[in-house]
C-alpha cells in the first residue's frame, strides 16, 4: 500500500466524510435531524455541512422524533435518499412506531408499491455518565424486526464505508454508532471505498475461543485477546458488523474452528442479540461445542450514573479474560 | 492368572502345588508360573478349599483367566463334604458357583454388576463426537473440567495413551514370540518397558554426594556383634532410608496412569537384582516404611535368595511403587537410571568409595556415595526431588534412628 496515501481519521470524521461524499454524489441525499445544522450535530458529526450544502439539504428539525423520522420515511418512499439522524437510540423510542410499524413493513403492506430506502443513524451505548435514560444499547430491539437492516460500524473503515451501500439499499437501514467511538482514531487509507453491509469479519484470528461482538465490544474484546495471548490462549475476535441479518456463515466457521464461543455485548442478555447468537450456535453447532456458550453482557439494571458503578455495569476486558480462562477444556 | 505388571498378558503354568480337596489359606503358594520375569510363585488371596484345577500344567494362560476354583471359607465345609461323598445328587446340576476364585484378586460380586450406576458421564458435545470418531469409551475417560466434565482434549489424551499402550502391548507380543523362539523373553520385556519409559516419561535427574562415614561406622559397630549371615549391609540401610523419606514425600511414591499421578499409600521399594543368567528382576520389599531395619534386612536376604532361585511371589514383583538400583561395590560411580513405568521415580546408588571430601574446612578422605534421583517430571518437580535427596542424607546421618 502506498504509504503517502495513508492518513489518520477519527470515527467522527469518517461518518462526516461518508455523508459529504454521498451528498456530493447524489442529489437525492439529504441530512435531517435535531441540531444537525447550525449546531453541527449533538456529537459534532455534521459540523460545517450546513455551510457546505445549504438549508435544503441539511435540515434542522423540531424536537419530535416521531414527526421527523416519519418525514424521512415519507421522503424515501417518494424517491429521495434521506439520512435521518436521531440524537441517541434512547430518543428513537419516540420514533419506534414510524420505524417498526411503517418503515419496516411499508413495502410489504403496499404490495410492493413503495419501498423505503431511508437511512437512520443514531448514537448508542453507555459509558459517558449520562445515566439510565441516556445510556441504552437498544440496537438489540431493532435487530428483532424483519424488514430492517441493522449496521454497527466499529472501525473507522466501516464508519466511512457503510453509509453509501446503506443508501443504495432499497430498504430501511439503521446505523448504530457507539458514542464512545466518535473520538476513536485509526489509520485510514480506503480513499472512500465502500464496504459490504452483509458480512461479519474476523478482526483477530485465533484457535482456542471465538469472541463474537460488535461496536465498542470489539475494542474491549481485542484488548482481552491480547492479554489472553500472553497466557497462551488464542482468541479469535469476530466483529459482527451487521446485527440483522446475522452472518451465520462467518460466525459458524469461527466456532467450528475453536469449539468455544463467548458473546460480548453491552446490551442486556435477556432477549438480546447474545441470546439469539447463543441459540443459533447451539441449534447448528451443538456437536462442535466443547463447552457451553458464554456471554459477557451489560448488567441487567438501569445504567448507573456514578462512574465506577457504570463501568462495573458494562462488559470490561478483565471480565472477558476471566470468563474465557474458566471455559472448560481450554488450554493455556 | 494374576497380572504381575501392566505389561504382562499371559504366562505358562509350570506346576500345581495343590490338588482338589486341599485346604488353602491366604498367602499359600499354590503353583508356579513362568513369565518373562522368570519363575514366579502364585499366591492365593482367599481361604478355602480347592475344588477344581482348570488350567493344566504346561498351558499358556492369558491374564485374567480362571486357573482354579476355590470354594470360600463358608462353603468350605460343604465342599469338603461333597468331595468326600461324590455319588450324592449326581444329576442335579450345581448352579454356577457363586464365588469362583483363582489367584486373582476377587472380582465384583455378580449383584454389583447388575446395578447400573445412575450418574451419567458429563462430556461436552464435541468430546462425545470425538470419542465416537476415536472409538473411546467415555466412561473410562477422566474429565478435566468442572465436576469432571470431559472435554475434547481429555478424549484425545486418553486415545493417545490407549494407542501408546497398544503399541507397548504389540511390542510385548513380539517379545513373547521371540521368547517362544528362544531369544530371551526377559530381554524383550526389559526392552519394551525401557522403550516405553524413554518414549513417555520426561525424566529429570538430580544428583548429590553423601558422606557415608557415619552410617558405615555405625554398620561396622552393629556387625561386630552379629554372625556373618546376619550382617547389615549398606543396601538395606539405603532401602530403609528411602522408605522413611517417602513417607514425607508421597509425590514420588506411586504411579502415573490416565494422565495423572496416583499416590500409593503403601511404600513398596523395588530393588533391581541382576541374575546370573543375565537380565534382572525387581522384587519389592512390601511396606518397607513399616518394617524395622532388622525386618528389612531379613526381607532383603530372603528375596535376593528367592530371586536367584526363581521363587519370587507374584505380589512381590508387581507391587513396587518406586525402584532403587545399586550396581554394588564393583559398580559404576554414578547410576542414571531409567524409570520403570508406571512408577514415577528411580533412585540410583553408585558405589561407596573413598573420595576426597571437604571435612571441617579441610580436605579429608571419606567414604562417599553418589545418589542420583530420576524423577518423572509429569508427576513431580525438581523441588520435590531436591528435598528427597536432602532428607535422604539426613536419614543416613542418623542410622541409629532407622
Amino acid at each position: 500500500m502506498n504509504k503517502a496515501a495513508q492518513q489518520h481519521m477519527t470515527y467522527r470524521q469518517a461518518v462526516r466524510e461518508a455523508m459529504r461524499e454521498a451528498m456530493q454524489k447524489d442529489d437525492r441525499v439529504f441530512l435531517m435531524g435535531e441540531d444537525v445544522g447550525r449546531y453541527g450535530g449533538c456529537f459534532n458529526v455534521s459540523e460545517g455541512m450546513l455551510q457546505e450544502f445549504g438549508e435544503d439539504r441539511v435540515v434542522d428539525t423540531p424536537l419530535s422524533e416521531s414527526g421527523f423520522t416519519g418525514c424521512g420515511i415519507g421522503a424515501a418512499a417518494a424517491g429521495m435518499r434521506p439520512i435521518v439522524e436521531i440524537m441517541t437510540v434512547n430518543f428513537s423510542l419516540l420514533a419506534a412506531d414510524q420505524i417498526i410499524n411503517t418503515a419496516a413493513v411499508l413495502y410489504y403492506m403496499s404490495g410492493g408499491q413503495f419501498n423505503v430506502p431511508v437511512v437512520i443513524r443514531m448514537a448508542t451505548g453507555g459509558g459517558k455518565q449520562l445515566a439510565a435514560q441516556h445510556s441504552r444499547s437498544l440496537e438489540n430491539w431493532y435487530a428483532h424486526i424483519p424488514g430492517l437492516k441493522i449496521l454497527t460500524p466499529a472501525t473507522v473503515e466501516d464508519a466511512r464505508g457503510m453509509l453509501w451501500p446503506a443508501l443504495e439499499d432499497p430498504d430501511p437501514v439503521l446505523i448504530f454508532e457507539n458514542s464512545t467511538l466518535y473520538n476513536y482514531e485509526d489509520a485510514y487509507s480506503g480513499n472512500g471505498h465502500t464496504v459490504d453491509i452483509s458480512t461479519a469479519r474476523v478482526r483477530r484470528a485465533g484457535s482456542d475461543v471465538s469472541i463474537l461482538t460488535y461496536g465498542i465490544g470489539l475494542h474491549k474484546s481485542l484488548k482481552a485477546a491480547e492479554q489472553l495471548s500472553k497466557q497462551g490462549i488464542e482468541a479469535e475476535v469476530v466483529d459482527l458488523r451487521v446485527l440483522r441479518p446475522l452472518d451465520n456463515e462467518t460466525v459458524f466457521a469461527s466456532v467450528r474452528k475453536t469449539h468455544r464461543a463467548v458473546i460480548v455485548d453491552e446490551g442486556w442478555k435477556s432477549g438480546g442479540i447474545s441470546a439469539e447468537l447463543s441459540a443459533r450456535i447451539t441449534e447448528s453447532l451443538f456437536y462442535d461445542l466443547d463447552c457451553p456458550v458464554e456471554r459477557v453482557c451489560g448488567a441487567e439494571v438501569p445504567a448507573p450514573y456514578a462512574r465506577h458503578l457504570e463501568q462495573a455495569s458494562l462488559p470490561q476486558p478483565q471480565q472477558i479474560i476471566e470468563t474465557i480462562q474458566k471455559m472448560g477444556g481450554i488450554h493455556g | 492368572m494374576p497380572s504381575l505388571g501392566s505389561q504382562m498378558i499371559e504366562a505358562r503354568l509350570i506346576q500345581w502345588l495343590v490338588k482338589p480337596g486341599d485346604t488353602v489359606k491366604r498367602g499359600d503358594i499354590i503353583g508356579e508360573i513362568d513369565t518373562e520375569k522368570g519363575l514366579i510363585d502364585i499366591e492365593v488371596f482367599e481361604d478355602g478349599v480347592v475344588t477344581e484345577l482348570v488350567s493344566e500344567e504346561g498351558e499358556v494362560i492369558p491374564v485374567g483367566s480362571v486357573m482354579a476354583v476355590i470354594d470360600g471359607e463358608d462353603e468350605g465345609e460343604k465342599a469338603k463334604a461333597k468331595l468326600a461323598s461324590p455319588p450324592e445328587e449326581p444329576e442335579k446340576k450345581e448352579p454356577r458357583k457363586k464365588r469362583e476364585k483363582a489367584a486373582t484378586p476377587p472380582e465384583q460380586p455378580e449383584t454389583a454388576s447388575r446395578e447400573v450406576p445412575l450418574h451419567r458421564v458429563k462430556a461436552s458435545p464435541l468430546a462425545r463426537r470425538v470419542a465416537e470418531d476415536l472409538q473411546v469409551d467415555l466412561s473410562k475417560v477422566k474429565g478435566s473440567g468442572a465436576e469432571g466434565t470431559i472435554h475434547k482434549k481429555d478424549v484425545e489424551a486418553f486415545a493417545k495413551q490407549k494407542a501408546a499402550d497398544e503399541t507397548f502391548e504389540k511390542e510385548l507380543d513380539m517379545a513373547e514370540h521371540l521368547s517362544a523362539a528362544g531369544t530371551g523373553g526377559m530381554r524383550q520385556a526389559i526392552a519394551a518397558a525401557m522403550s516405553r519409559s524413554n518414549r513417555e516419561i520426561p525424566h529429570y535427574y538430580l544428583e548429590t554426594e553423601i558422606d557415608m562415614k557415619v552410617p558405615l561406622d555405625w554398620l561396622n559397630e552393629q556387625n561386630k556383634e552379629r554372625a556373618v549371615s546376619d550382617r547389615l549391609l549398606p543396601p538395606m540401610l539405603l532401602i530403609k532410608a528411602v522408605a522413611n523419606v517417602l513417607t514425607e514425600l508421597p509425590a514420588l511414591n506411586g504411579f502415573w496412569t490416565d494422565e495423572a499421578m496416583h499416590v500409593e499409600e503403601g511404600i513398596h521399594i523395588g530393588f533391581a537384582i541382576a541374575l546370573r543368567q543375565g537380565g534382572l528382576v525387581i522384587p519389592a520389599i512390601l511396606n518397607a516404611d513399616l518394617k524395622s531395619l532388622e525386618e528389612t534386612r531379613s526381607a532383603f536376604v530372603d528375596m535376593v535368595m528367592r530371586a536367584r532361585e526363581g521363587h519370587l511371589r507374584s505380589r512381590e514383583i508387581s507391587s513396587a511403587t518406586i525402584t532403587v538400583t545399586s550396581l554394588g561395590e564393583r559398580g559404576a560411580d554414578k547410576v542414571y537410571g531409567v524409570i520403570y513405568p508406571p512408577q514415577v521415580a528411580l533412585v540410583g546408588f553408585g558405589k561407596i568409595a573413598k573420595r576426597p571430601q571437604t571435612v571441617d574446612g579441610a580436605i579429608g578422605i571419606r567414604p562417599t556415595l553418589s545418589v542420583v534421583l530420576a524423577g518423572d517430571h509429569r508427576a513431580s518437580d525438581g523441588h520435590t526431588g531436591s528435598r528427597f535427596l536432602e532428607k535422604l542424607n539426613e536419614q543416613l546421618q542418623h542410622p541409629e534412628a532407622l
